[in-house]
């Protein structure tokens, strides 16, 4: 079952991971559509969290993407980021 | 050791998960309901704006929309819905294993255990509340009592968002001014009967002689005034939605009313190939087939019949229906909608008794025939093997009831 709902303020990105052994899923990189490739410097919190601003919930990832903090959303199969 | 019971429910649930994924319709007054074209279009769940707008659950899209032109009316998403109830559970199962679903959107924690206390039950309830909030974007109301009784109805007390405690010494302030139909299981029905001896409160009904309830009420009687008092003592199951099967049925509204005989043979078999074919599914026979029809003042009727032997045939249940429908409703028409409601409920590997007739060994083979149409829909289609009957009307045979599932709350008595 998933959960495909475009709004304005949701963008739903393309992300490459790590699957570890232990059964987590870490982020590397990510990219919008027609954007730049991001890569995720580090993540500093996990978290199942609501998004009340794209419209989702699911596992949050804070990351840090060089000098900018970014909330990026793992609403399976879906990721997304918030739209400024 | 003193119980401490936690219900939460989830408010306005299937509208509250609605407005979380959809931003936009965030502050408007919305409403999720059924299909205005397939005639389903009742109003299932409204926020509390459309609420405001004195919207309510069960009434038509016509009739809200009348009391509130601006209101957003969503289609549901079961799927979603079902989804988030899993993370609910999911955070509950992190405070007791002791958790037991009622419906999608409510359910009991037991958090009993040495040195726990009712006010304890409280502040985890409050931390369950919180995370909730910031985990899920939905809100829970939570009542806190020693018993389920009291704990759900806590969780009606204060809404959306919020925690109620239920001491004992609470019943008297809290509890008992309430009007009785605020308890669990006391519907109009009950309320109007308590109403004749002089019953209206929750406290009225405590202090009632439990004689005399049996006496008007049979044993359900003596269950009311235990759970008028705090009394019940009935455990938390910890079962989740789909707990064990303890019937299996369909309704249907079809695109038009029924106004004959024919009609209700069609759907009727319809509903019988479709709830004897999930009998088959679960490995089950039924003996209790009931039928319901609403009309189309929304006034709902059912009739039972118990089978002297347990069945799975489509054929067998759809008959039943046929003549319990003859014998009541055949001068009810027109009709807006049909259910059919199998119970008394056997695994299908219990010993059945055979017979010198051979009827046993008929009904054998037919059984080993309509597993084989259910393997062909499942490869085909459900439209690949259809009774002639349900060719009668177009309209109803583009009808596929076994794919239009509802999700109704477990019994209480479930166990």
């Amino acid at each position: 079952m998933s959960v495909y709902r475009e709004n304005p303020h949701k963008i739903y990105v393309k992300v490459r991971a790590d699957f570890t052994p232990d059964g987590r899923i870490l982020p590397l990189m990510l990219r919008a559509e027609d954007g730049p490739v991001m890569r995720i410097d580090r993540i500093t919190d996990v978290r199942e969290a609501a998004s009340l601003k794209a419209g989702g919930q699911g596992t949050r990832y804070t990351c840090r993407v060089g000098e900018a903090t970014l909330l990026l959303f793992y609403d399976e199969p879906y990721w997304f980021i918030e739209a400024d | 050791m003193g119980r401490v019971i936690l219900h939460c429910d989830a408010n306005s649930y299937y509208a509250s998960v609605e407005c979380l994924y959809r931003p936009e319709i965030r502050d408007l007054p919305v409403a999720v309901a059924g299909s205005v074209e397939e005639r389903h279009g009742i109003i299932l769940t409204r926020n509390p704006l459309a609420r405001k707008y004195g919207v309510k659950t069960g009434e038509a899209i016509w009739q809200a929309k009348q009391k509130c032109p601006q209101l957003v009316c969503v289609p549901p998403d079961y799927p979603l819905y079902v989804r988030f109830s899993a993370k609910m559970r999911a955070i509950y199962e992190q405070y007791s294993p002791r958790v037991e679903s009622f419906g999608l959107d409510e359910a009991w924690i037991d958090l009993s255990a040495p040195g726990m206390t009712l006010e304890r039950g409280a502040r985890v309830a409050d931390e369950i509340r919180l995370r909730i909030r910031s985990e899920l974007g939905i809100t829970v109301s939570v009542g806190v009592a020693d018993n389920k009784i009291f704990a759900k109805l806590g969780s009606d007390l204060k809404k959306p968002d919020a925690v109620t405690l239920l001491r004992p010494q609470d019943y008297a302030a809290r509890v008992f001014p309430l009007p009785v139909g605020a308890l669990l299981y006391v519907g109009p029905s009950t309320q109007r009967r308590l109403a004749q001896i002089g019953v209206t409160t929750i406290g009225a009904l405590a202090q009632c002689d439990p004689a005399l309830l049996r006496l008007r009420f049979g044993k359900n009687g003596l269950t009311l005034s235990a759970f008028a008092r705090g009394e019940d003592r009935s455990p938390v199951m910890p079962v989740d939605h789909r707990a064990a099967i303890k019937s299996v049925g369909n309704s249907t509204t079809p695109p038009h009313d029924l106004t004959c005989m024919d009609d209700a043979r069609c759907i009727l078999f319809l509903l019988a190939e479709s709830v004897a074919a999930r009998l088959r599914e679960g490995g089950l026979r039924a003996r209790c087939i009931s039928i319901s029809a609403r009309s189309t003042e929304l006034v709902t009727c059912s009739r039972q019949i118990t089978l002297p032997r347990a069945t799975c045939l489509a054929g067998e249940i759809g008959r039943t229906a046929l003549e319990l429908f003859d014998g009541r409703f055949a001068s009810a028409f027109p009709l807006r909608s049909v259910g059919l409601n199998c119970s008394m409920l056997t695994p299908d590997d219990a010993p059945v008794q055979l017979d010198f007739t051979g009827d046993e060994e008929k009904r054998m083979q037919r059984e080993q025939l309509e597993r084989s149409i259910d393997d062909l829909r499942r490869r085909y289609g459900h439209q690949i093997v259809r009774r002639g009957v349900v060719l009668l009307d177009q309209g109803y045979s583009a009808i596929n009831p076994v794919e239009d599932h509802t999700i109704h709350p477990v019994p209480f008595y479930a166990g």
